[in-house]
């Protein structure tokens, strides 16, 4: 028998906002343990939660992007549990009116090679909703300490419906998802920082039938890849269990990423009752649509969209638009140096292809600079493109500039001028050195004359060597013409 | 002026005193510290003083005043705060074990208010722990005696407030009411309570009991004081999402104005059986007062008044449930010895930290909001909620303020209810649904028993017509003034 597996993904997305979700204490990464508190945070007794609007702002921002439609009301209700990372031993989130429903996410499939475009198709999203983050917890022999951190930053909880049927399209959901939320400013997703965690829903069922099979939920999913390699093997457990005819328990497995293997964590009849009940320390906010109007002049273009447009208006091609648009800076860069030139695939080219290598191996480490810090700029590049365009400098001798310009910050006109290499135009000189080609070598020049047309790039061969490459390729082919003619 | 002078005055007999210069508010202070000194060690409304920090803030005061630069009519005025309200470096208890070492590290909005007010902020009054209960009784540090007869309870949760006011102790306290806190104490100590609308009074800094319910409220011997005292503390938080936004009215200078006649309905539910018979006489006096003035009295009905009771006990403890959670042995709160693991921590810290009726009201709450559960419970408790404040809605369309008793009967023995939740739970009967509505209400002293317990009357406001709500109150008190009386200690 075959089977087919059915995944549903929970996405967890830090929001990137000034302060807490529910308090005026910064967010952050990275600083000295419990230092970014307060007695919200620590939910001291006589504490209250005031909301973010900022929070409200960027989850209706995406829920636009993706095509949500937006709750009427932002409500807010207390899940109840204990744990020691959550100070109030209650998390505030959103349970039955979460702030977004339904929506899609574009997703492409690999291609058959890197240069041609995959399928495309939309995965499904049930809800998104926002809550509260939770502090981090670090476990030695005999004891635990926790830092706060982290808790109460905003988290958007995004959940697929389970529409996705391979690991192939969970990794495409991811990067797709990413890349949309990086776009619009939501969150740097930063899977290291904890900024973007995953869950997947996975069963499997025989291809063919409709029903779902059983269940279960996949924890610690830490990179893209992680989800990938995690979905994977899950999937080859549960059809193994099956085929042996085990019966698949619905339970919470934890992905173990160094043995590649999953572990029960807790079983169906473990779970908790989060006895989920109305905040009584928030009012519901109504969203209204002028609220939702003026979000939705500050959502970007999504992705896919831009790939689309750069391949009908400005006829890139797909092996370049897939190189720029997952990359929203890096598109950004690109707009600004082709709106300054007159040839867009040119410049795509350049970015894809120069640029980028030489911001990959700027870095000894494994992280590449960021292109907004590349010390050769948008105008720098504009005016190499524009050089070339002039026929100032050649094209080869552009592409030996190019990483010059990138480690010294200097612009293509200045390392132009300080090395001498315009190309040469001057008549007078070229055409003693098309003089000096023909009586070199007499064979060539006769063959020409006879009607052998190639045998004129012997004869310009000579004129770039001794111009070192600088001699305008025009004004030499018509001056050799002229020679030879006579 | 000797201390039992400066003791006996009003707040504003004390505020003229320093304002004419007869008095220092360091002198103030000292006649308060000595009468503690004197009576606490029977009344045992305070759980914590800092005599240094109190005289420290006195004398602030008074230098304030000799620069000109007093803050006000309540500047160098004694508050004394019930222990579940956050004071900067004080401890807050809430007269549980669990919060035995807790020290707040910050303000509570009321707090804050009342120092940019120049008021002196007193010790930390006694309560039933984390405000559940109706005599104190349920205070781990022990209770607080009814000053007008040591065998008697002063009521709860807030006890400690009234009875420190009904003791001389202080001249204004803070408590809070959650389903009659502040109301049911002040008529069992013979003193006036109010509790504000909801969302009227900031809640941030106050130890949440039931978020939907609490409300924090001035105690005084008069309804001059209280409105002096409520309009400090009112007004629009921030940091309180549950706060309205709405200018606060003068409530003090509104009393000056003449009250023009009025309507004042008596529900015919809260007057049936169960009433102590004194209590019933007194009321009438009050109506029959009232009717002299000229203003109109109408019986009328509030169907829903039996459902207050199981109502509140829904709502109420399923909020508490989830408000107490952080009392939970990891961060601030006292930890179990005997906790060997996560689970341990939590389940033995808040079994030795809570006492009874807090591990009660906690399971019932818990239960309520159940899987399985919440529908019959917890949401039905909630639509019913809703009715409550229909009724009173419907019957604000033809009266002003509503009269009853505020509690059946006067102060009861120490032990006479406490292994009976029940009986307990219905000495709030009358003044749970105003909570359960979010509306204003306040209980004024009006007489005494033939043994000498004070009676309360209750008068219940329109949501945000405090104004109208303390005039009508002080229409009655101005004459009778029944709360200046004080008990023989």
């Amino acid at each position: 028998m075959k089977f087919e597996a059915v995944i549903g993904l929970e996405v967890h997305v830090q929001l990137d906002t000034k302060s807490k979700m529910f308090t005026r204490v910064p967010c952050g990464f990275g600083k000295p343990p419990n230092s970014l508190t307060d007695a919200v945070v620590l939910g001291l007794p006589g504490a209250l939660p005031v909301m973010n609007r900022e929070a409200i702002d960027k989850s209706i921002k995406v829920g636009l992007l993706l095509g949500c439609k937006i709750a009427p009301v932002c409500k807010w209700d207390r899940k109840n549990y204990f744990y020691p990372d959550m100070p109030k031993n209650y998390q505030i989130t959103q349970f039955d009116q979460p702030i977004c429903e339904g929506g899609e996410v574009e997703i492409e499939l690999p291609g058959d090679s890197p240069a041609v475009m995959g399928e495309h198709r939309m995965v499904k999203l049930t809800r998104i909703h926002l809550e509260e983050d939770v502090g981090k917890l670090t476990h030695y022999e005999n004891d635990s300490l926790v830092d706060y951190n982290r808790a109460g930053s905003p988290l958007l909880e995004i959940v697929s419906e389970p529409d996705m049927y391979s690991p192939e399209e969970t990794f495409s959901f991811l990067t797709s998802l990413r890349n949309s939320l990086i776009y619009a400013g939501i969150s740097s997703c930063d899977m290291e920082k904890g900024q973007l965690r995953c869950d997947a829903n996975i069963s499997v069922r025989p291809v063919g039938t409709k029903t779902l099979g059983t269940k279960v939920e996949l924890k610690n999913l830490n990179t893209i890849s992680g989800v990938k390699n995690g979905v994977e093997y899950e999937i080859k457990r549960q059809i193994k269990a099956i085929e042996e005819k085990e019966e698949i328990v619905q339970e919470t497995r934890r992905w173990n990423p160094d043995q590649r293997y999953t572990t029960p964590m807790r079983s169906k009849e473990m779970a908790h009752d989060y006895r989920y009940f109305p905040d009584p320390d928030l009012m519901p906010v109504k969203i209204d649509q002028a609220w939702i109007d003026g979000i939705a002049k500050q959502v970007p273009e999504k992705p896919f969209d831009k790939q689309r447009r750069y391949m009908s208006e400005l006829n890139l091609p797909y092996s370049i638009t897939s190189a720029l648009c997952p990359d929203f800076s890096l598109c950004q860069y690109f707009e600004l140096v082709a709106s300054l030139t007159k040839d867009p695939k040119k410049v795509g080219n350049w970015v894809v292809n120069d640029l980028l290598r030489e911001l990959s191996n700027a870095n000894s480490e494994t992280n590449p600079i960021p292109v907004e810090e590349s010390p050769v700029t948008p105008q720098h590049l504009a005016e190499l493109v524009d050089l070339i365009d002039q026929g100032v400098i050649s094209n080869n001798v552009a592409k030996e500039l190019f990483p010059e310009m990138f480690s010294s910050g200097k612009s293509a006109s200045e390392l132009v001028q300080e090395k001498g290499l315009e190309v040469k135009s001057d008549q007078g000189e070229i055409e003693s050195i098309c003089a000096r080609a023909i009586e070199n070598d007499p064979d060539a020049a006769q063959k020409f004359r006879d009607g052998k047309e190639g045998a004129i790039n012997a004869l310009k061969g000579f004129v770039m060597k001794e111009t070192r490459g600088q001699a305008n390729p025009k004004v030499v082919d018509t001056m050799l013409r002229n020679l030879l003619s006579n | 002026m000797s201390n039992a002078t400066i003791i006996s005055k009003t707040a504003v007999e004390l505020s003229h005193s320093l304002s004419e210069k007869e008095l220092s508010s360091q002198e103030v202070a000292q006649a308060y510290l000595e009468q503690i000194d004197r009576v606490d060690p029977q009344v045992h409304a305070f759980l914590h003083r800092d005599d240094d920090d109190f005289l420290a803030q006195a004398n602030a005061s008074d230098k304030r005043r000799a620069e000109g630069n007093t803050l006000g009519p309540l500047d160098g005025i004694p508050v004394a705060i019930k222990d579940v309200i956050s004071v900067q470096g004080q401890p807050l208890t809430a007269a549980s074990k669990i919060l035995e070492n807790y020290i707040s590290p910050y303000d509570a909005t009321v707090i804050r208010k009342l120092k940019d007010a120049g008021a002196v902020i007193g010790g930390r009054l006694n309560l039933d722990e984390f405000a559940m209960g109706s005599s104190t009784e349920n205070s781990a540090y022990g209770p607080t005696r009814n000053p007008w007869d040591f065998n008697r309870v002063p009521g709860g949760s807030s006890g400690g407030s009234s009875a420190a006011v009904a003791a001389r102790e202080a001249p204004l306290t803070l408590g809070s009411d959650t389903g009659g806190s502040i109301r049911q104490p002040a008529s069992l100590c013979g003193v006036v309570g109010v509790k504000p609308t909801y969302g009227m009074v900031s809640r941030y800094g106050l130890a949440a009991f039931a978020s939907s319910l609490d409300q924090i409220g001035p105690f005084s011997q008069t309804v001059e004081d209280a409105a002096l005292l409520l309009e400090t503390i009112s007004g629009h938080d921030p940091l309180d999402s549950t706060s309205f936004p709405t200018e606060v009215p003068q409530y003090s200078a509104a009393l000056r104005d003449p009250l023009t006649p009025c309507t004042l309905g008596l529900p015919k539910e809260f007057f049936g059986e169960g009433i102590d018979d004194e209590v019933r006489k007194a009321i009438d006096q009050t109506i029959e007062f009232y009717r002299s003035l000229g203003h109109k009295i109408v019986e009328i009905s509030l169907p829903t008044t039996d459902l207050a009771v199981p109502v509140y006990y829904v709502i109420a403890t399923a909020e508490a449930s989830s408000n107490l959670a952080r009392y939970d042995g990891i961060r601030y709160t006292s930890r179990s010895e005997q906790s060997e693991n996560a689970i341990n921590v939590y389940a033995k810290s808040r079994g030795e930290g809570f006492g009874e009726e807090v591990k009660r009201r906690c399971i019932l709450g818990a239960y309520g909001l159940s899987s399985g559960y919440y529908d019959a419970y917890y949401l039905k408790a909630q639509k019913t909620r809703t009715l409550i404040r229909e009724d009173f809605s419907r019957v604000f369309k033809e009266v002003d303020v509503i009269l009853t008793p505020t509690a059946p009967t006067p102060a009861f023995k120490f032990g006479e209810k406490s292994n009976d939740p029940i009986s307990m739970y219905l000495s709030d009967i009358f003044t749970i649904s105003t909570n359960l509505a979010g509306l204003p209400a306040l209980s004024v002293p009006c007489g005494f028993t033939n043994s000498g317990l004070p009676i309360g009357m209750q008068l219940i406001g329109q949501a945000f017509e405090e104004s109208s709500l303390l005039s009508i109150a002080h229409a009655y008190d101005r004459e009778h003034r029944f709360g200046c009386q004080s008990p023989n200690i």
